[in-house]
């Protein structure tokens, strides 16, 4: 099978405290070297807190983040300027706010037409039977295309979101917290025309969230981030149900789940991003951890078949 | 803290500097000769020519520039030569007037205008907002010249409450009574305009803060509404509050120089006026300089305030 | 359009501004075709003429000439330089701050350091010595107005665009394909445009004063044409012998710039999209209750009872029914879970118990609200105040703007304290870092002195509980309180206070919108929609046999962990506005069980320990 989407050690890393000449007075890296490999019509769930760097691997993803280092491949071809139009037709991004990704002072149609005209070259009666056709897949009604965002709920925005994602016809589609700012009731719809959408134009996901239920429940195959490095990859079904990095047995425990005794009460926070830890950055909430831990970064390594982790104790399944 | 101060001291050169460097730009742009208006037009080229180079015009306008900057840090702001004395002197005479008035009305306008601006937020829409309200518009929208002049009218020539001009009086003055009798009307005149800019941007500050969420944890605690508005409201409202402070500190010194024309009082403000007029350019170019760099360290002044008040900033 | 004028006219102020400013602008437009004396023409003989003598209406001055004629020259003149300045300024200063914004970087801090160093100068100064270098002369003043308020104008119009440029619709703008200049037109122009004419309609009367001013000093209009301000200044000398020759030139600079103003003013408020909603009124101590009759006392003696509680918003001529007769009874010691979807009406149920809603709009209609048999509902404000914090404390959402960022949260601890216990500062201090002790901080005493900011959200969190704790409540309002956390520190917080509620006995209000939480911690649970309660139980029949329809496909919409990859139940629809009701049953446009019988009436609340509100429940009660 071919892959959709490779990259080979893209990292980031953000200067703060910048100056008008000379170097910055500190350095935060958001993302380690990462190398993410996504098989064709495959969903790949990301997960992770806040702070790991899931949303800016994302934007680096579509290029609206220059990487640091590193390269991204999509089909076989390699993408090495961060140039959003260049990324625009291949890979498409849908962000977590449905109603800030829509300028409040344009109708839908102007929102949906310009990456069909600009991207595409469509004009006239082609321009207006494509827009019908994406608003028909999303299930909106066209009346709405006269209206403004601020009009619609949040689910309606999230759905002309995505409609606006598809009209690039990109091949892979970022998904960022797709579904973190709907409630429950609207959020299970827009997953559904997610898996619809798929099915139907043959996409590649990727689907970051930090809702570990959702994740599992949307992804084929899942990469767990902790503090800017991938601590275990693995197929969706394995990864929380047997857990080999420590993280994401401790991520596994803490999702609330119903008739089970409250877990994870003392694990400690986020390491200082300015002032990060020599060896493994988990390894001050670890239980496992020993001195190899703290002073020696553990590789992403193969534990059992296709279930990866960057752990130097892995957990037994 | 100390570091904070010892930072933003420092971040103060560069703009002193560039202070300097637009003044004297602008200054060197100045159509006509110097030395032809120090001498009258009847000069003759030779005397023009001797003078140009006594006074350094001759140089390229980079080494005019260093050799001003040079004399300006060693104190030696050179001589008007409408006035026949050191630039230096009469500025530090003159400036001293000035701090005098703009001084008061700048402690004037803040403590009326804070006060007016949370009364009238904490009874928005109440019998005191609106009439803070109106006469704040009254405020900001009359020419401070002309409410001077008018109050000249009513409180100086009617009422004879207060004289008409000047700092002290000329005979038998000089004494603290004597310089509050004669500053009262202008500090006041002065003050209006800066008392309604922030009465209504105290104001807006407040019910901005008013409506965040640790007003309502404030008030779930049983903390007082007397305490949640002058503690906790204001002391939040007060960061947005104190940057204005500084800037309208900086409308007051202008509005000086109108309200020093009006009374007389012998402040920069009428120095600089008749500078311009009379063309007496070392004189404007120093005291431009001078005001300046005072505003800079008032504004670093304000800056440390703002550190002391809201710890966010102080890293 | 006509929204916008409506709401302008709606404010009599500017209403009245708008007609001021619009005579004077007619007038002045006209002036060259007026019956007016020629206004340069001398006549010594007649100087300082008082109004009404010798044929001239305003009289004349030092050298003879009428007034009337004069002013209305002089306001043309006026009124055109402080537009044209405040046009000039606006544009220019735009310019640079939306392409200082939306660049930012290098182009930003270059940019904006040299705007900060004009703005360094007392502004007076600089348009002093811009008309040094230009010569005296109107244009020359306008320039140096407009010039010197330039930076005002970037500087603002920067910080909106950087707002917006890092709006996510200028990253959706950027993969469409668009490039930058066609970003700035077309995305980031049109949303700045009303902060412009903001700041503009509000700085204008500022830019006529300030050329008046220029003017009056004799650095602005040179004789005989004559603006406002050289008018003025013109008749300074005379101030005393001939007044009118001064009142006439202010008092019309004081008209204009004040209907100027008060447009402005007008113009900014119906630009607001905040001011339009009311959303700028400032919430009152407690929450406005129009109860029309007390209800009768209940019998029953729980620790907190709530009876037919109504609470509602009216903006404009809207009502919206946040709260729609919801009873709730907490028992002590007992944590009860109040669930539902936002806009289901959870949080302003559990804020209108110590009458916290915001109001306006608040206004809570109906109901009782009993703490240990007393009705807190319509309490005076001081007896609500003893009890909150002592009785009833609440822990909120998000705990980073839930503390005051500018109190060390030792002080804020120490204030909770003695609001209501009377202690010394040293012995609060000594409660305050037990407390923190309490909540599991480490190293309490030093993290007493530190400020919000410098903590995580965890930390923050645990010390907006330690300052519920402060006072020994009985009850805990816990209002979503680790929606904003991340999962491994929600799991720290639920079980913290959770032990914290065995140990000290507490009852807790928990209201969340999740049910994993819900499961795991409380006894029993209410589940809101609309406005209203539908089913209630103990926590276990209720998730694992829900018997409202919506009870249970919410519970099916919920993945959770362990089911692998699947397919979700959904449910169709929206929640309603709560300003439109449906009449009956407000679930039953969404519900595939619903009846015609469900469309109508009333449908009550049904059942003992289980209640409902629904014709056909999903199990027999």
């Amino acid at each position: 099978m071919t892959l959709a989407l490779k990259t080979t050690d893209l990292a980031k890393t953000f200067d703060m405290g910048k100056r008008l000449f000379g170097p910055p007075r500190a350095q935060v890296h958001a993302v380690h070297p990462v190398s993410l490999q996504v098989r064709q019509t495959e969903t790949l769930g990301i997960v992770g807190e806040s702070g790991c760097g899931k949303s800016t691997l994302a934007r680096m993803l579509v290029g609206l983040t220059p990487p640091t280092s590193g390269t991204i491949e999509i089909e076989g071809r390699a993408l090495d300027r961060a140039d959003p139009a260049a990324f625009g037709r291949l890979i498409q991004y849908v962000f977590q706010d449905p109603v800030s990704s829509l300028n409040p002072r344009k109708t839908i149609r102007q929102i949906m037409e310009a990456p069909l005209r600009l991207l595409h070259g469509l004009t006239g009666q082609a321009l207006d039977d494509r827009v019908m056709e994406l608003f028909d897949a999303v299930n909106l009604r066209p009346e709405f295309l006269t209206r403004y965002p601020h009009e619609f709920s949040g689910g309606q925005a999230q759905r002309i979101g995505i409609a606006r994602a598809l009209a690039a016809s990109p091949r892979i589609l970022i998904l960022d917290e797709p579904v973190s700012a709907l409630d429950v009731s609207v959020q299970a719809q827009v997953l559904n025309l997610l898996a619809d959408l798929k099915q139907r134009l043959d996409l590649t996901y990727l689907f970051i969230s930090h809702d570990l239920a959702v994740v599992e429940a949307v992804s084929d195959r899942i990469a767990v981030l902790y503090f800017g490095s991938v601590v275990e990859t693995g197929p969706a079904e394995k990864v929380f149900a047997a857990p080999r990095h420590p993280y994401t047995k401790l991520l596994a425990d803490s999702a609330p789940v119903v008739a089970r005794a409250l877990g994870g009460a003392q694990s400690g926070e986020l390491p200082d991003p300015l002032n990060p830890p020599a060896g493994c950055a988990f390894a001050g909430r670890c239980p496992r951890a020993t001195d190899l831990c703290r002073r020696i970064v553990p590789d992403l390594r193969a534990i059992e078949g296709d279930q990866f982790a960057a752990c130097h104790h892995p957990r037994d399944p | 803290m100390g570091g904070y101060i010892l930072k933003r001291l420092l971040s103060a050169i560069p703009v002193l500097l560039g202070i300097t460097v637009i003044v004297f730009l602008i200054m060197a742009m100045i159509p006509g000769d110097p030395a032809t208006a120090i001498l009258g037009s009847y000069a003759t080229p030779e005397n023009v020519e001797r003078l140009n180079r006594h006074l350094g015009l001759d140089e390229p306008l980079w080494r005019q520039y260093f050799i001003w900057l040079g004399n300006l840090v060693q104190g030696d702001f050179g001589r008007s030569f409408a006035l026949n004395r050191p630039v230096l002197d009469e500025i530090l005479d003159r400036f001293s007037a000035t701090l005098v008035l703009a001084g008061t009305a700048f402690v004037l306008c803040s403590l009326l205008g804070i006060l007016a601006g949370v009364v009238s937020a904490a009874r928005q829409y109440g019998l005191a907002d609106k009439a803070i309200t109106f006469v704040v518009i009254l405020g900001i929208s009359v020419p401070s010249f002309f409410l001077g002049m008018m109050m000249i009218l009513l409180f100086a020539v009617k009422l004879q409450w207060f004289p008409v001009s000047g700092m002290y009086s000329i005979w038998g003055g000089g004494d603290l009574p004597d310089l509050i009798r004669h500053l009262t009307m202008p500090a006041l005149a002065l003050s209006v305009v800066a008392t309604g800019v922030i009465a209504r941007l105290s104001r807006g500050a407040m019910l901005e803060v008013l409506r965040q969420d640790f007003v309502r944890t404030a008030r779930a605690k049983g903390v007082h509404e007397r305490r949640v508005i002058w503690g906790h409201a204001l002391r939040a409202a007060m960061v947005s509050i104190i940057p204005v402070l500084g800037i309208q500190a900086g409308f007051v010194l202008s509005g000086a120089v109108y309200i020093e024309m009006v009374f007389q009082w012998p402040g920069v403000g009428r120095m600089l006026v008749d500078g311009i007029l009379k063309r007496d350019i070392l004189l404007v170019q120093g005291g431009v300089v001078f005001v300046a760099a005072c505003y800079v360290g008032f504004n670093i002044v304000v800056d440390v305030a703002q550190s002391l008040l809201d710890p966010r900033i102080r890293t | 359009m006509t929204l916008f004028l409506r709401l302008l006219f709606r404010n009599k102020l500017a209403g009245f501004g708008a007609v001021v400013l619009g005579v004077i602008v007619v007038l002045a437009v006209l002036t060259p075709i007026l019956p007016l004396q020629p206004p340069n023409e001398t006549n010594t003989a007649d100087r300082f003429l008082r109004p009404l003598q010798g044929g001239h209406l305003l009289g004349t001055d030092h050298l003879g000439r009428d007034l009337l004629s004069r002013l209305m020259w002089g306001t043309r003149l006026s009124l055109a330089v402080g537009f044209a300045a405040a046009l000039v300024a606006g544009l220019v200063g735009a310019a640079i701050g939306v392409v200082a914004g939306y660049f930012g970087g290098r182009t930003d801090n270059v940019t904006m350091r040299g705007v900060d160093m004009l703005m360094a100068f007392p502004y007076i100064l600089l348009a002093l010595a811009i008309v040094a270098v230009l010569g005296p002369g109107l244009l020359n003043a306008l320039i140096a107005v407009a010039v010197v308020n330039i930076p005002f104008f970037a500087r603002n119009i920067r910080g909106v665009t950087v707002g917006i440029a890092h709006r996510e619709f200028i990253d959706a703008a950027k993969l469409a394909g668009m490039g930058h200049t066609r970003i700035l037109l077309s995305e980031v122009v049109p949303n700045i445009v009303p902060v412009v004419v903001i700041a503009m309609s509000t700085t204008i009367g500022w830019m006529i004063l300030e050329t008046a001013g220029l003017s009056f000093l004799g650095l602005g209009s040179q004789p005989p044409q004559a603006d406002l301000g050289s008018m003025l200044g013109e008749a300074r000398s005379a101030l005393i012998t001939a007044p009118h020759t001064s009142v006439v030139p202010g008092v019309m600079i004081l008209l204009i710039v004040m209907s100027v103003n008060l447009l402005g003013d007008g113009i900014r408020d119906a630009l607001d999209p905040r001011l339009r909603s009311g959303a700028l009124a400032r919430p009152m101590a407690t929450t406005r209750v129009e109860r029309a009759g007390a209800p009768m006392p209940k019998p029953e003696d729980g620790l907190l009872q709530i009876d037919d509680l109504e609470t509602q918003f009216h903006v404009g001529t809207r009502v919206y029914k946040a709260v729609n007769k919801v009873s709730l009874a907490l028992n002590p010691g007992e944590c009860l879970g109040l669930v539902g979807e936002s806009g289901s009406g959870k949080s302003v149920t559990a804020l209108s118990v110590m009458g916290l809603v915001a109001s306006p709009p608040g206004v809570i209609t109906g109901g009782a609200v009993h703490l240990q048999g007393q009705d807190l509902i319509g309490a005076p404000y001081e007896l609500l105040r003893t009890l909150r914090g002592r009785k009833v404390a609440y822990i909120f959402q998000d705990p980073l703007s839930t503390l005051h960022p500018l109190y060390r949260i030792g002080d804020q601890l120490i204030e909770a304290i003695r609001v209501h216990d009377p202690v010394s500062h040293a012995q609060a201090h000594r409660r305050a870092v037990k407390l923190l002790e309490d909540v599991r901080i480490p190293n309490a005493g030093a993290r007493a002195r530190a400020y919000p900011h410098e903590l995580s959200g965890g930390m923050r969190q645990r010390v907006g509980i330690a300052m519920a704790l402060a006072n020994d409540p009985d009850i805990i309002i816990a209002d979503e309180p680790t929606t904003a956390l991340d999962v491994t520190v929600q799991a720290q917080i639920l079980a913290l206070l959770s032990d914290l509620r065995r140990d000290r006995g507490l009852a807790i209000l928990f209201i969340t919108h999740d049910f994993g939480v819900v499961g795991q911690l409380c006894d029993r649970v209410a589940v809101m929609y609309g406005g209203r309660i539908v089913e209630a139980g103990p926590t276990g029949d209720v998730l694992t046999a829900p018997a409202h329809p919506y009870t249970k496909r919410l519970i099916a919409c919920v993945p959770e962990l362990g089911g692998g990859q699947r397919a979700l139940a959904a449910i169709p629809g929206l929640p309603p506005a709560v300003d439109n009701l449906p009449e009956g049953c407000a679930f039953a446009p969404r519900c595939d069980k619903a009846q015609p019988s469900c469309k109508t009436g009333e449908i009550d609340l049904t059942g003992d320990t289980r209640k409902v509100r629904c014709l056909f429940p999903e199990v027999a009660l």
